[in-house]
């Protein structure tokens, strides 16, 4: 391993990169853009919130609780969100298109209601409308509230979001790039030198891992000013796991570019590997629940390593030894993936 | 004088088709060696097994008498003829690129003059015109000092000042006792600056020596060219032997001083007379055809 000569292809790489400014907005402006995104959706209301659409048997809309034959407890229900209709034939229209949850006739005596079968939501709309017109003077439950810090949406979203912007950076900055950098011959012209497959793969890998905690912290510093995220544990230990992270999917890029020479054929692979990992490693959602196969494929993936032990140091306040299992599997994979990269690698083929 | 290159029975198969079908030549330390050939003729397929940039199917290939190892690419610069490099990088940015990659590279303002970069040192590599970029290629093949040098159709797409200037540099590095290999469509250019030529046709070499030992053995003579005015005798009883080329009559002689006192003594008007030496080229059209190639 010569570091001369991978140093010289790293500062080549980054020359590139910071120099084509629309790669280098794209980068910043991507995750920055789906955060603040995400921040002003579920930024007042962090929770997912049932819609209940209303419409009056009179020709005059109704706003909600005016004369009124809606049950108090339900007007006042946490996470219902109320919208009028100018009739009946309307509300229908939208529920049946599953853009509302439950359709409430707002002067109906017999509290008629409509709700779309086929509708999960519906269903618990219609469980809560129901429970709102028991009597509840009897007490049928213990009511018991959690302890601790409370955690935001945006909170436990914020980690998975940069993750997610790491993995397409990292499998197309590092996996594209090197593929088409076989096509238009850059590749052959190096192997003419005595540059090795492991020299290079390291500097496109610490390349782009440079590129992506650059990002990542003014992105970072970004957000924070607006959201004001919480981050219970170390900091330097969070930047700990986002760094074997990003060289875990970079490597990962790095195999998947070992050889070919079809853009086509790579974007279709990029694809194939990043969208199942961003919907199974909990970016969005939590996979509590889901059946054990899904959890055991899940676990395959470097981004849901990266991720639960962000979110374990972020929400939790977990240390280095907390989340030592996490920070192993990743440098694992990362030494695999490089090590069958190498093997694999190809100049011109 | 010590062989550099020696090449046994080469062999290149891609799937079904075999792109060299048994190459052997050898390559002298210090000389210029062209390997020519029409498009297909497995050249280019050559010369790149001969870099290590991609691997025969069979057959030998040592390097000062010995296989090569992994000391060869410290030693060799390669110009290619289909290749990029990185976009956004600067002329100078691209040489101190590779200027690191080597152990013992050359000092860079010795590349930049000889190749002359000074004037767009800080232009984008996307940036260059095809002759700019040709220049930066080869600066790039010189930037370690090699023992030996391939340039893979240095002159395509040159204009004529460029090509003159790149015939200078190359043979400036000949004078410095490199070894060149290179490959080349241009006749002119391989007899510019060739010491040696092989032909390459089908696969395999057909012809493989100096050039002026080429066109001695594979062309006859001489032509003289008259117009068919020059002429008031009858064609027949010209003691030539001769072709008409629209109205052009094409006289085969061995000796032209000779052909030109037999056609003195007829009393022949010779005012508009061409004479047409034979070259390389003839020797390549006389064993390739005049077919045309893919």
């Amino acid at each position: 391993m010569n570091f001369k000569r991978m140093w010289a292809m790293f500062t080549a790489r980054n020359h590139e990169f910071f120099r084509d400014k629309a790669a280098f907005g794209w980068n910043f402006a991507f995750p920055f853009l789906i955060i603040v995104g995400f921040g002003l959706i579920f930024g007042a209301k962090e929770h997912q919130q049932f819609k209940i659409g209303l419409f009056s048997g009179e020709t005059k809309t109704l706003e909600a609780g005016t004369e009124s034959t809606v049950p108090l407890a339900f007007q006042q229900g946490k996470y219902l969100q109320f919208i009028n209709f100018p009739n009946q034939t309307e509300g229908e229209q939208k529920l049946q298109h599953h853009k509302i949850d439950l359709l409430l006739d707002s002067r109906s005596p017999e509290h008629r209601y409509w709700i779309n079968d086929s509708s999960p939501n519906g269903y618990i709309a219609e469980q809560i409308f129901l429970a709102s017109l028991m009597k509840t003077s009897e007490k049928a439950a213990d009511k018991q509230l959690v302890k601790g810090v409370q955690i935001r949406y945006i909170d436990w979203l914020f980690p998975g979001i940069l993750g997610m912007n790491m993995m397409f950076s990292a499998l197309w900055g590092v996996g594209y790039v090197v593929v088409r950098y076989r096509k238009n011959g850059a590749l052959k012209r190096l192997k003419a030198t005595p540059l090795t497959p492991l020299e290079y793969l390291s500097a496109q890998m610490l390349s782009r891992i440079f590129l992506i905690m650059f990002t990542l912290i003014v992105v970072w510093i970004g957000s924070d000013m607006i959201f004001h995220f919480q981050v219970h544990g170390s900091y330097a230990t969070l930047a700990l796991i986002f760094f074997l992270g990003g060289l875990s999917l970079c490597s990962m890029g790095l195999v998947l570019a070992a050889r070919g020479t079809s853009e086509e054929f790579t974007s279709g692979i990029l694809n194939f590997i990043s969208w199942p990992m961003m919907f199974l490693s909990e970016v969005w959602f939590s996979l509590e629940g889901s059946p054990a196969w899904i959890q055991a494929i899940a676990k395959l993936f470097p981004l849901t390593h990266l991720l639960t032990g962000a979110r374990k140091i972020m929400n939790d306040g977990a240390t280095l030894v907390d989340v030592r299992i996490e920070c192993l599997v990743l440098v694992l994979t990362t030494l695999i993936s490089l090590t069958i990269a190498a093997r694999l690698f190809s100049w011109n083929e | 004088m010590n062989q550099i290159i020696e090449v046994i029975h080469l062999k290149k198969v891609f799937g079904e088709n075999t792109a060299v079908r048994d190459a052997s030549f050898s390559v002298k330390e210090g000389i210029c060696f062209g390997l020519l050939g029409p498009n297909g003729a497995g050249k280019s397929t050559t010369m790149e097994i001969v870099e290590d940039i991609i691997g025969a199917s069979s057959g030998e290939i040592l390097y000062n008498g010995r296989p090569r190892s992994a000391s060869f690419r410290e030693e060799i610069g390669i110009q290619f003829q289909h290749t990029s490099l990185l976009n956004f990088l600067s002329v100078k940015e691209t040489l101190l690129s590779f200027h690191k990659l080597y152990q013992q590279p050359e000092e860079l303002q010795v590349l930049i003059e000889r190749c002359d970069l000074t004037p767009i040192l800080k232009r984008r590599n996307n940036q260059l015109s095809g002759g700019q970029l040709q220049r930066l290629m080869l600066a790039l093949a010189l930037v370690n000092r090699p023992r030996l040098v391939f340039l893979d159709e240095p002159s395509t797409g040159l204009d004529p000042q460029s090509r003159r200037n790149l015939w200078d540099i190359v043979r400036q590095i000949k004078a410095e006792g490199k070894t060149i290999i290179m490959t080349t469509h241009s006749m002119e250019e391989a007899e510019y600056l060739c010491d040696e030529v092989a032909i390459m046709d089908m696969g395999s070499i057909i012809a493989w020596d100096t050039p002026a030992r080429l066109v001695q053995a594979h062309c006859k003579g001489s032509s003289i060219l008259l117009p068919e005015s020059a002429f008031k005798m009858s064609l027949k009883s010209l003691p030539f032997l001769w072709t008409r080329r629209d109205k052009t009559i094409v006289l085969e002689t061995s000796q032209v001083h000779e052909g030109l006192n037999t056609l003195l003594n007829l009393d022949i008007d010779l005012t508009e007379m061409a004479v047409h030496t034979p070259n390389l080229e003839d020797v390549f059209l006389c064993l390739t055809g005049k077919g045309l190639r893919d």
